[in-house]
């Protein structure tokens, strides 16, 4: 770590003073009044199936982050709680309506809460006798071992295909079917602040505080009376417990619980969404789960192969921006203050440009090849961008080549012109420019 | 009976010491490094593939020379120009590099060789039984495999316990800070440790990849197997991930040929759990059917009975 | 009666074959300061780690305040009211100066691992973390990250959050360890202050912040105390002299 993350890290932590109300619950009330408005913005079909994923995705990012921002424990096996959660809350609801049960569908995701909290206790138990290398290396292990059972355990887990449960059929209040999407979206999205609003709370209590000591220094933790094996362990619990709450809102999305939930994707993406948001900052997490669950759908449509330019960004943001975007953003926080903002703009579109060449250049390059290799059979003709071309033409390759090469030394140079212009700006804590 | 026995022996053993190729240069890197290498799997996978074009172009057996090496090469450049620039975020950045790493070699094998099974078949030379226990057919490409990764094994013992830098390396995993004594070279030394590493890896997928199935998903499925490896071991414990992968070889070779489940075994006693529980399957199923999650299986009962592994030292 | 604070009992303690301490019987009175010199390698550190629970003996038994606390771990040696710094500073890098110190006071503060109240609202305990960084001196300090810290700064925090949970026994490991003149002087004076009314062990090669500070002094070479008195006894001691001042002197 470097200092100036250091700094930027601690510049979210909490200062030692209470703030003040406004300061304090401002935030979650313009959260609250931006989710009750949304569906009138975007009210499109479409639309609201997004926004029901990045409100899945963000408690499940968020419930993450605990682990990884917080406690510093970096699993690769975090969708098996995701996956009990979604489960015991599809067979929830198929015991409520067989048996004509006076319960609502809204409570259904504490069922799938306490899924995730009793499981990630017992497997918690085993895994957080160890943290590290060891600790990622036995998350993933679990992860296999579950997944695998789910596809042995058939009467349980439903095989292949799952099992799946009809959400308009429990009891209803206020004539709420939870057919239309809309009304899933609510369901989400009160659940999402909710369960924002515990997760940030919890990281302002002495468990919380505690989790970022043993993340910081295990050895000294115990010290100071803590055992650190139990620090890792309750957070442990808690982020499996909030996994569940995500899982049994994406069964009740979808209405059905199959093996994919516990898969390996879907411990990748939560991974991939938490650093790439900023594992090191509360509000990381969902921006890193919006962007992800918008890119997986603008990348898919774009082209064939959006996993290869996913994982290519992925170890692009571990390279240079190990702090995520939150990172980014929280970097310039002193110049906003400073209200020098505006003085990076040009330096930023300096280098701005020759990136975006460098990028599509590259991109042509891998479309290109990448027609080559998977379709053949289609002939060389293609479009990149909306321009007609021949893969197999050199012309194509040459100006790929050149674009690629040309926008990296442009790029590489436009450094030296972002760290003059942070310097000038002046601000101390800004200095040492771009990573 | 005698037959099952000495087949499954082989066998697991043959499988152990494939795992063994890969998890030793994993441990290597881990000690030295202080890197677990997620996409150590894709190095195999890559070995694999490397092996299949060479062959078709050039035969087998110049196949098995430039493809590890080729894998080797890209291990090389990876440390330097890739995880050298992440080593000073701390371990974390650096195993969320590799897991990337994985994920875009797993896209890229995909976009050349697709998703299906590429047809990599044992060279002629070798494609005989090498000879019949009873009634089965041992094949002589089993054989031949088995002995060059007993060569590499004995190779990589004679090079870690006989020149300075093999005494250094072992050193080093016992005590890390060794790795200082390697002299103002160090960087060097990573870069090729991590080059070495993934060219055994290489090897065991070129000569793999013909007698198992030579596919994109080939490391996902045996990178999880391969990190149990070294966490039953211990994590940079050589011994341990010795004894840990022929456990593992020789555990899952076995409980594919056991057709018990739970209910013959309480049969056995005069019980019979009760049927439509919806656990029923827990009493039903074989052990041959458990046979893919023995591995993690074990690994739990390690970790509640030995948490830092069978012969592990090291915290994290 | 009044059992010692800390009591050493035959204390052994090997690394493989290398016996690091051996045999080693000390007690130190309640209300003491108690100074461990002798030369690099001769165990202090190890001493260290053993009583607060880093490491087990092989063999012996230690005592703290009367209670046998051999072999438990060191949050438990914590809880009962021993607290220790380190030599290589220890703190937590990423978190607040603030931070640092309160993390040093929940669990003596009765929190626990609760996580049903906000830290805002332990107007008690964030009280107290702001008494101890005005104490040293880090007040101006307090929304940095330690890491970012001066070196002198980060060994004012490493004691700062030994001190802060109130332990009754606080031992301190070469508190000293690469400052200035000037700033040993107030650190010497910080110390004095703040081991008023507890028990302080200290490590330390500053000869001058031993004799200063100390109302008795134990040498320890080769793992075993050649020698244990008041600072003029220590200062007159022909065996002191020639296992270790003498060393040091010439």
């Amino acid at each position: 770590m470097t200092d100036r993350v250091v700094n930027a890290v601690v510049g979210s932590a909490s200062r030692g003073v209470p703030m003040s109300a406004l300061a304090r619950y401002g935030v979650w009330v313009v959260a609250a009044a931006v989710l009750a408005v949304l569906p009138f913005v975007f009210g499109s079909g479409l639309a609201l199936t997004v926004m029901s994923l990045m409100g899945i995705a963000v408690i499940f990012s968020l419930s993450y982050n605990i682990l990884l921002g917080q406690t510093g424990l970096l699993s690769f096996g975090h969708a098996v709680y995701y996956g009990f959660g979604g489960y015991l809350a599809v067979h929830a609801m198929k015991a409520i309506v067989a048996n004509g049960l006076p319960v609502p569908l809204p409570v259904i995701p504490l069922v799938g809460g306490l899924a995730g909290l009793f499981f990630a206790a017992l497997f918690g138990w085993v895994s957080t006798k160890r943290s590290g290398t060891a600790f990622a290396m036995i998350s993933l292990g679990l992860a296999e071992l579950i997944g695998s059972s789910a596809l042995i355990l058939r009467g349980f887990f439903g095989g292949e295909e799952g099992i799946t449960a009809d959400r308009t059929k429990l009891l209803r209040i206020l004539d709420w079917s939870f057919g239309p999407q809309v009304q899933v979206y609510y369901l989400i999205a009160v659940w999402c602040l909710l369960c924002a609003i515990l997760m940030y709370a919890v990281t302002r209590t002495p468990l919380g505080r505690m989790c970022n000591a043993v993340r910081d220094n295990p050895e000294r933790v115990q010290f100071v009376g803590y055992d650190p094996r139990m620090v890792r362990f309750l957070a442990f619990c808690l982020s499996g417990l909030f996994a569940g709450v995500a899982g049994a809102l994406a069964a009740i999305n979808f209405e059905i619980a199959n093996s994919a939930l516990f898969g390996a994707v879907q411990s990748g993406t939560v991974l991939l969404a938490t650093f790439m948001g900023g594992a090191g900052f509360f509000f990381g997490p969902v921006l890193g789960a919006v962007l992800v669950v918008y890119l997986q759908l603008m990348l898919s449509d774009l082209t064939g192969i959006w996993q290869l330019y996913f994982g290519l960004l992925f170890i692009a943001m571990v390279m240079f921006a190990p702090s995520g975007l939150a990172g980014l953003i929280m970097m310039h926080r002193p110049l906003w203050r400073a209200r020098a903002l505006h003085r990076m703009v040009p330096a930023y579109f300096v280098a701005l440009v020759p990136l975006l060449v460098m990028l599509a250049g590259a991109a042509l390059m891998i479309e290109m090849f990448h027609h080559l290799m998977v379709k053949a059979v289609e002939g060389p003709a293609m479009k990149f961008m909306y321009i007609p071309l021949h893969a197999n033409a050199v012309g194509p390759w040459l100006v790929g080549l050149l674009m690629a090469g040309g926008g990296f030394l442009l790029f590489h140079r436009s450094f030296r012109v972002v760290a003059a212009a942070w310097n000038r700006t002046g601000v101390a804590d800004a200095a040492g420019g771009r990573p | 009976m005698l037959e099952l026995l000495i087949v499954s022996t082989l066998n697991g053993v043959l499988f152990g010491m494939l795992l063994f190729l890969m998890a030793s240069g994993l441990t290597l890197i881990f000690s030295m490094m202080g890197v677990l290498n997620f996409a150590h799997a894709s190095f195999y996978m890559l070995g694999a593939f490397f092996g299949f074009q060479i062959s078709r172009w050039v035969g087998f057996w110049p196949a098995l020379v430039v493809g590890p090496v080729l894998v080797g090469a890209i291990g090389a450049v990876v440390e330097r120009f890739g995880l050298r620039n992440v080593h000073r975020h701390g371990h974390v950045p650096e195993l969320l590099f590799t897991f990337g790493l994985a994920f875009v070699i797993e896209e890229v094998v995909q976009m050349i060789w697709g998703k299906s099974p590429v047809d990599f078949r044992v060279p002629e030379v070798l494609d005989f039984p090498a000879f019949t226990i009873f009634a089965t057919n041992y094949p002589a490409y089993k054989l031949f495999m088995l002995l060059i990764s007993i060569g590499i094994f004995v190779a990589l013992f004679a090079v870690l316990t006989k020149t300075r830098i093999g005494l250094i390396v072992q050193a080093s995993l016992t005590h890390p800070n060794m790795v200082a004594h390697l002299g103002h070279n160090v960087p060097l030394v990573f870069m090729l440790v991590f080059g070495l590493g993934s060219a055994l890896a290489a090897i065991a997928g070129v000569i793999a990849g013909p007698a198992l199935v030579t596919q994109s998903n080939m490391a996902a499925l045996l990178g999880p197997i391969l990190f149990v490896v070294v966490v039953v071991g211990g994590l940079g414990s050589l011994s341990g991930a010795f004894v840990a992968s022929l456990l593992i070889g020789l555990l899952q070779t076995f409980a594919v040929s056991v057709n018990v489940s739970l209910a013959d075994v309480f049969a056995v006693f005069g019980f019979t759990p009760g049927p439509d529980s919806m656990l029923d399957d827990l009493w039903r199923v074989t052990v041959a059917q458990i046979a893919p999650i023995l591995p993690y299986l074990l690994l739990v009962l390690v970790l509640i009975l030995k948490p830092s592994g069978l012969m592990g030292t090291r915290e994290t | 009666m009044n059992a010692p604070a800390i009591e050493l009992r035959g204390v052994r303690k090997s690394f493989g074959a290398t016996e690091v301490i051996r045999g080693v019987d000390l007690a130190v009175a309640a209300g003491e300061r108690h100074a461990v010199i002798g030369p690099n390698g001769a165990g202090k550190s190890t001493l260290f780690n053993l009583v607060s629970g880093l490491l087990a003996p092989s063999s012996g038994s230690i005592l703290l305040k009367g209670d046998d606390v051999t072999g438990l771990p060191p949050q438990l040696i914590n809880r009962r009211g021993l607290s220790r710094s380190f030599q290589v500073t220890n703190i937590f890098h990423r978190m607040s100066v603030w931070e640092n110190v309160r993390c040093g006071l929940l669990w003596a503060g009765g929190q626990r691992y609760s996580f049903w109240r906000s830290v805002d609202n332990l107007s008690e305990i964030n009280a107290r973390t702001e008494r101890v960084l005005a104490d040293f001196n880090l007040l101006e300090r307090r929304d940095v990250a330690a890491g970012v810290l001066t070196y002198a700064e980060q060994r004012a925090l490493e004691i700062a959050i030994t001190i802060a949970g109130g332990a009754d026994v606080i031992l301190l490991d070469e508190p000293t360890a690469g400052m200035s003149r000037h700033e040993t002087d107030r650190a010497v004076e910080l110390i004095r202050r703040i081991s008023e009314g507890r028990t302080l062990i200290i490590v330390e090669h500053d000869m001058s912040v031993v004799f200063g500070l100390a109302d008795r002094i134990s040498v320890l070479v080769y793992g075993e105390i050649v020698a244990s008195g008041t600072p003029q006894e220590i200062r007159n001691s022909a065996r002191v002299k020639e296992a270790y001042l003498g060393q040091e002197a010439h």
